[in-house]
């Protein structure tokens, strides 16, 4: 196992690691991949289904009727931050330089 | 007790009260915050009239905060109730208390709480296992009657089997997740911690059944299991996998599960030697599609809508990571990386694609297994509870005291655990019970008649 592009792979999850976390997890996370790539071991694979849940589901659908919900402002009392109808944050498009 | 006045819920709810001071002052800390009392007008007949039970911190309750043990939840109020926590209402139940857990159950020894860790009150220098820990702690400690807790990988389990107690992880399907923090949607269950076997019969029978908010619940009658305690297991096949009877099982553990299948034969039961060949790599494959799946549920926790935000970030993109990288702690953060980087671009086939294969060849092998016998056998954990500290800088060491548990996870079968002695002088063991999908109720006969037979739950008494 080479060493992985840890900072690359903390920006796909949109999670900042400290230094210290970063230096961290670069010793750990190789070995626990490590670990779990024991299962190169298992031979005859390539016709076998894979398996997301333990039961067969097909997809449920309910009737397209309108129900009971929360009102907005139930939704809105946890909100950091929020404006009018609206959960706020800070700007998405960002300046050119 | 209650329903014969032999004494009120206000004795009841006093005592518990009372013993939970002294929870404080032996620091178990198995509770998160200030308890209040909650409930419903009940008929005195209901099933679980006045009783009050814990609640892990992963299940929404109206009005109470909810925390995973996580600050990235700080100041969260669930707006709705869990299904669950509807069934006991309804059903005549007290809430009472909820319990400290592995930060969003992500954990075998509920050391990964932001609350600290709880304590063993069999012995407070060990862990009580996790991620339920709380739940199975209260309970051993008599700081609660009763308890529900979530598994996802022997997160039940193991600690009812550290602290001593009673725990089941229902069949996959069987119990609503509604309003339960989602850890890994296609492993989580929720299922009773309780004193002994008949307490969990009845909770589990108020708990399951279909849910239209919950597709993943399946549309099977529930059984009276209640009716099921008492019967003879005489005749019943029970295998014994060879596989968790090898190397890393603590010899004691092994002499303990030795003696209880000869209480089982004493009882008439037939031990039946078998395989699960693919068996090994539970804790492989667990490893793939537990963080892959939890990766992507806490994609959720972004500080916009709910839950810890960051006070210094100028642009969205920073917004998200701050929040999340304040938020979260150390586990929570090694299993996003390891989740996403498994379903990374270019790695989904190595690593999450190759485990969900192998996750069929387990299923396959239990398949092929319940062709043979009515029920498996297993020591629940390989050891009893270890020390604190001792496996918390060793994650990979930490992901091995659920070697025997994560394999009913990941094939969707029901397991309980239930009480079959001590080792190392005073240190719980359990014993592990594994059934065909849908068919609880077997392992509640199963496991009645082994307590009943060896009375481990009572010689275990009071806590010291």
């Amino acid at each position: 196992m080479s060493s992985i592009d840890l900072k690359h792979v903390a920006r796909l999850a949109r999670l900042h690691l400290s230094d210290g976390e970063l230096q961290f997890l670069q010793t750990q996370v190789p070995a626990i991949l490590a670990f779990v790539e024991k299962l190169n071991e298992v031979q005859g694979l390539e016709k076998v289904e894979p398996t997301s849940h333990p039961f067969s589901l097909s997809n449920v659908f309910r009737t397209d009727m309108p129900g009971p919900s929360l009102s907005i402002e139930e939704f809105l009392k946890h909100a950091p931050q929020a404006k009018g109808r609206f959960f706020q944050v800070p700007k998405v498009i960002e300046d050119k330089a | 007790m209650l329903q014969k006045n032999e004494c009120t819920q206000k004795d009841v709810l006093e005592s518990l009260s009372k013993a939970r001071t002294r929870d404080a002052e032996r620091k178990i800390n198995a509770f998160v915050h200030e308890a209040r009392p909650i409930h419903r007008k009940a008929d005195r007949s209901s099933p679980l009239w006045g009783v009050p039970i814990a609640l892990k911190d992963n299940i929404c309750v109206e009005g109470l905060q909810i925390t995973c043990a996580s600050k990235v939840l700080e100041n969260f109020i669930s707006p709705y109730n869990a299904t669950v926590v509807e069934k006991l209402l309804n059903a005549g139940a007290v809430l009472y208390g909820q319990t400290n857990m592995d930060e969003f159950a992500f954990g075998s020894s509920c050391e990964t709480s932001c609350y600290g860790p709880t304590r063993n009150p069999r012995d407070p220098q060990r862990v009580p296992g996790g991620s339920s820990g709380g739940s199975a702690a209260a309970v051993a400690d008599h700081t609660a009657i009763a308890a529900l807790g979530s598994d996802t990988g022997g997160s039940i389990r193991q600690p009812a089997a550290f602290c001593g107690v009673v725990g089941i992880k229902p069949t996959y399907g069987r119990v609503s997740r509604y309003g339960l923090v989602a850890f890994a949607s296609s492993l989580d269950q929720i299922g009773p911690i309780t004193k002994d076997v008949r307490d969990a019969a009845l909770l589990l029978g108020v708990l399951a059944g279909h849910d239209p908010k919950d597709s993943t619940t399946a549309d099977v009658p529930v059984p009276d299991y209640v009716s099921f305690l008492g019967k003879s297991v005489k005749g019943m096949k029970i295998g014994r996998p060879k596989e968790y009877f090898e190397a890393g099982l603590n010899p004691e553990v092994a002499k303990r599960v030795d003696e209880a299948i000869a209480a089982l034969k004493s009882l008439g039961a037939e031990i039946v030697d078998l395989s699960l060949p693919h068996t090994k790599y539970s804790v492989n494959v667990y490893y793939i599609v537990a963080p892959s799946e939890a990766s992507s549920n806490l994609a959720r926790f972004d500080g916009v809508r709910f839950g810890h935000r960051s006070k210094d970030s100028a642009a969205l993109l920073q917004l998200f990571e701050n929040s999340r990288g304040e938020g979260f702690g150390a586990e929570a953060k090694r299993r996003i990386i390891l989740g996403t980087y498994s379903l990374s671009s270019g790695y989904y086939d190595a690593y999450y694609l190759k485990a969900m294969k192998v996750r069929t060849k387990i299923k396959q092998d239990f398949d092929e297994a319940w062709k043979k016998v009515d029920a498996i056998l297993t020591p629940t954990a390989p050891t009893g509870a270890f020390k604190l500290g001792e496996k918390s800088q060793n994650p990979l060491e930490m992901y091995l005291s659920d070697i025997f548990t994560i394999s009913a996870n990941l094939a969707g079968v029901p397991a309980i655990s239930v009480p079959c002695g001590t080792v190392e002088g005073g240190l719980p063991v359990g014993l592990q019970f594994l059934g065909r999908p849908f068919e609880e109720e077997k392992l509640f006969q199963l496991a009645h008649a082994f307590e009943q037979a060896t009375g481990h739950h009572k010689k275990l008494g009071n806590v010291s």
